[in-house]
This record gives structure tokens, C-alpha cells and sequence, in this order.
């Protein structure tokens, strides 16, 4: 008779889990889920520069497929969870294996987005609460906000100084935060090379620069009258 | 040359510590920092007071008992060298010194500058090992290992276990130290056997330990005098994260002799 006993998948699940590594494996894979839909986001954004009329018609294309859209709805939300509540449980577990701190500490080899990516994540995460009710709900938004007219009330948005300002710092530190998380998906689930770690490294660099590059022009564009200046 | 040295004095794991400034006067260039120690120790000596505690043993940089952190970076500031081979001559006359123990929980401090590595040695006996058959020696070349492997294993085992890669880490994290020891025996032959358990095993000791979680920072890799790369990680995650999910437990859930 075989002596195996095979854990049941809930069980490994769990256990997986319990481990940091499985906490970064978990990390890591939401990590992939968000970086798609901002890859989404700003292509739909981009939309912005071809004019209100195509920027709403695909606002309400996305509203077409209520299914598909609650949908992913859905999914991000779910991966959005498990992302802060797996990068919460690993802080905690930072502050606790380190209690007495030094005098002086210095960092030698490492990125400042790297050692901060708890800071440029919660930050993020309260920027897209923000963003949520101001763009998307507009609870927050400007006092001419209407449902499904994104350009104007994108428009509208951005006049208002301090919003964009708080837009741009969140696309800077959004920059930082995509730098660091998307070279070390690959680190954490095991890929790493001396051939192409280099490259994954540059590509994550130029590809964070690019996304926060995009995002941040829409901005500066309704401020110069490249975007709106009809309204 | 003359330094200014700010050292943390610490009686016993029960007293709150604090620092300490000293005067270094004659220091040699040509003296590493532990004989530049040594000097300081002998006046403290003459004068009555307790000479400052640190550890080290071979003075060659093979055996890893030496260590601190130097103004901020663990083992100071040249790149792949441990304390005992750092020498004085990387310094200015006048510099001042910050020297401070390496600081996590899982490494509590015993005396001034030094501190409880025991929770290494626990990490190892959880899975640092191989099985090898009792009898006569097998044949030299019976097994054979592909060149890449062979530098690969014998890279990561130049890991002296000082523990700068803890001390360095943001996250008090050993995970470049257990990698080391998980990509050592893993890229062997022989290592193969217990592999999936070694890496099941190993992580979740350190865990036990109080070592926090790798965020892939890399202060480790910069610090390490054996300069053990940040692959390693990477592959101890590999080989855990496949663990996990195909390792049969065999020996934990029949509560068998294994
Ligand atoms: S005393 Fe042996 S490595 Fe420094």
C-alpha cells in the first residue's frame, strides 16, 4: 500500500500561502492582472487625442457589455485585495523582523522605488479611489459631471489644478511602483538569468516610463489647450 | 592616521545598549579594521574599562565569524570583503565611524558587536544536507555534472554564512543565505533527492526564525563579501513554489519514520 497521502488542493493552497514566497507568488500574479488592465486603460485613454466624440462612443461601448465589464470589474477588484492584503501581511512581517533599527544605514546597491514600494502602493491605492469617484462615479468630480461623457468630464477634471496635480504625482510614483513590481515578477516566480534578468530590468524601466509618460500627458494636454479647448 | 569611532556598547542581550564614542589614534594604514580594534581594545584594557566585544576567527575572510556594519553598510565600504579583510587604508585621517551589530530580531545581540547567528545553523540542519550511502568511496567520476552546474553550486557555496545579506536587508530577510544553501545542494546531482523538502523545509525555518520576506531589493547581493548574486533567490523561489504544489509530503503527512 503506497504511504502517500496527498494534501488536498485547499489545504496546499493555504499553505502556499502562509509562506512569504507564496505571498509574493500571489503578489506577483495580481501584479500581472493590474498591469493588464493598465495597459487597457491607457490604450482607451489615449483615445482622448481622436476627440470627445470617439473617446464617448468608447466609453459606451464598455457599457454595452454590462456582463463582460462587471466582470472584470470583479476580477480587479478581487486582485486588487489580495495585492494590498498580501504586500500589508509582508510589511508587518518587515517590522517585525527587524525591531531595534540602526543609527545610520545606508543603501548601497538598491532603487528608491524598490525600497518603496509599500509607500508608492498606497499611495496609488488612494489615488484610485480618488479617481474612482471623481471620473468614474463623480461623486468627487466636477460639478458639471455627467455619466458615460468621459471626455468632458475628463476635461473638466484636469482644469482643476490640484486634481491634476495629485494625478500627475500619483502617475510619477505609478511610474516607480510598475519599475520595481514588473522586473521582480519574474524574480519571484523564478526566472532570473544573467542573460536576460539586464534586459527585463531595462524593458521594465522603459516600459513604467512610457505608461507614466502617457497617463501624464493628458493632463498637460487639456492644460495647453490640446484637449478641450472646444469646451 | 586618527579616527573618530561611534561603537555600540552593549553589556549583555538584557541591556538596552547605546553608543559610545571613541578616539583611534595611530592607526596604520597597512592594519585591517579588527587590528585597528585590537589597538583601541588594548587602551580600553590599560585604562580598566571593558574592551569592545566583536567576533572573528580566521582574520582571512573564509570563515565568517567576523562582522558589523560599518557607517550604514554591512562588513563597510569596500565591495565583496568582510571586516577582517577591509583595511585601514580605505579611509581618511579624521573619518568618523558609526559601528553598529548587525540588527534583526532573529539575530539578538550576545555582547556589543556581536550576535546569535544560531538561527543559520537551525536554517541548515532544516535542510542543508544530502543523503549519501555508508560503505566504500564511490568512484570519483561515477556522476557527472555539467561544467555550468558545477560553477553554479560552487558559487552560491562560497556563502560563509556572516550574515551581512540580514544585516543589509531593508526586510531583515535571509533569503540570499538560504537561497545559497537551496541553489548549492539543488544544481548537484547528489542534491537532488531531497530537494523539493530542502527548499519546504529550509523557507519555512527561516520563516520560524523571525527572518522577514525578500522584496528583491538587492542591498544583500551589494553587501555579500562572497558576492552571491541575486539569481539564487530566484531559484530557491522556483524550487519552492514547485515544491509546494507537487510535493506529495510524504514524510509530514503520514507522520512516518521520515
Ligand atoms: S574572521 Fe573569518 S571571515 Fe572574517
Amino acid at each position: 500500500m503506497s504511504s502517500i497521502a496527498i494534501d488536498s488542493h485547499l489545504h496546499k493552497a493555504i499553505r502556499f500561502y502562509q509562506a512569504s514566497i507564496g505571498k509574493k507568488a500571489v503578489m506577483a500574479v495580481t501584479g500581472v492582472v493590474l498591469f493588464g488592465y493598465l495597459v487597457g486603460h491607457l490604450a482607451g485613454n489615449m483615445q482622448v487625442y481622436l476627440g470627445a466624440e470617439q473617446m464617448d462612443k468608447y466609453a459606451a461601448f464598455l457599457h454595452s457589455m454590462p456582463l463582460l465589464l462587471w466582470s472584470v470589474r470583479a476580477l480587479l477588484v478581487a486582485s486588487v485585495v489580495l495585492h494590498i492584503t498580501a504586500s500589508l501581511q509582508l510589511q508587518k512581517l518587515k517590522l517585525d523582523a527587524r525591531p531595534a533599527g540602526y543609527v545610520k544605514k545606508e543603501a548601497v546597491d538598491s532603487s528608491l522605488a524598490s525600497r518603496s514600494m509599500i509607500w508608492s502602493g498606497l499611495m496609488i491605492a488612494a489615488f484610485v479611489i480618488y479617481h474612482i469617484l471623481d471620473l468614474t462615479t463623480g461623486a468627487a468630480g466636477a460639478v458639471q459631471f455627467r455619466e458615460l461623457r468621459a471626455y468632458e468630464n475628463l476635461v473638466y477634471s484636469f482644469r482643476r489644478v490640484p486634481v491634476s496635480g495629485f494625478y500627475i504625482l500619483g502617475m510619477v510614483l505609478l511610474g516607480m511602483h510598475l519599475y520595481h513590481g514588473l522586473w521582480s515578477i519574474f524574480q519571484t516566480v523564478g526566472f532570473s538569468h544573467p542573460r536576460y534578468t539586464p534586459v527585463i530590468k531595462r524593458l521594465a524601466a522603459w516600459v513604467a516610463i512610457l505608461m507614466a509618460a502617457g497617463f501624464i500627458s493628458i493632463p498637460i494636454a487639456v492644460w495647453t489647450g490640446l484637449v478641450g479647448s472646444n469646451l | 592616521m586618527r579616527l573618530t569611532l561611534h561603537v555600540w556598547r552593549q553589556k549583555s542581550a538584557s541591556d538596552p545598549g547605546r553608543m559610545i564614542q571613541y578616539e583611534a589614534r595611530n592607526v596604520n594604514p597597512d592594519m585591517s579594521f579588527l587590528e585597528m580594534l585590537d589597538v583601541v581594545n588594548e587602551e580600553l584594557t590599560v585604562k580598566g574599562e571593558d574592551p569592545i566585544a566583536f567576533d572573528s576567527d580566521c582574520r582571512e575572510g573564509i570563515c565568517g565569524m567576523c562582522g558589523f556594519v560599518i557607517n550604514g553598510v554591512a562588513h563597510g565600504p569596500r565591495r565583496g570583503t568582510t571586516v577582517c579583510q577591509l583595511h585601514m587604508r580605505k579611509f581618511k585621517d579624521g573619518d568618523v565611524l558609526y559601528l553598529e551589530p548587525w540588527r534583526a530580531r532573529a539575530f539578538p545581540v550576545i555582547k556589543d558587536l556581536v550576535v546569535d547567528r544560531g538561527a543559520f545553523d537551525r536554517v541548515i540542519a532544516a535542510g542543508g544536507y544530502i543523503s549519501v550511502p555508508a560503505g566504500s568511496a564511490p568512484d570519483g567520476n561515477a556522476i557527472q555534472v555539467p561544467k555550468q552546474n558545477a560553477d553554479l553550486a560552487m558559487d552560491a557555496a562560497a556563502c560563509i554564512g556572516c550574515g551581512a545579506c540580514v544585516a543589509a536587508c531593508p526586510n531583515a530577510s535571509a533569503s540570499l543565505f538560504t537561497a545559497a544553501k537551496i541553489t548549492h545542494l539543488g544544481v548537484l546531482p547528489q542534491g537532488q533527492p531531497e530537494r523539493a523538502d530542502r527548499a519546504m523545509r529550509m523557507v519555512a525555518q527561516a520563516a520560524a526564525e523571525g527572518f522577514g520576506s525578500c522584496t528583491n531589493i538587492g542591498e544583500c547581493e551589494a553587501v555579500c563579501p562572497k558576492e552571491i548574486k541575486l539569481e539564487v533567490i530566484a531559484r530557491m523561489n522556483r524550487d519552492f513554489i514547485k515544491a509546494a504544489w507537487t510535493n506529495r509530503g510524504t514524510s509530514s503527512a503520514t507522520g512516518g519514520a521520515g
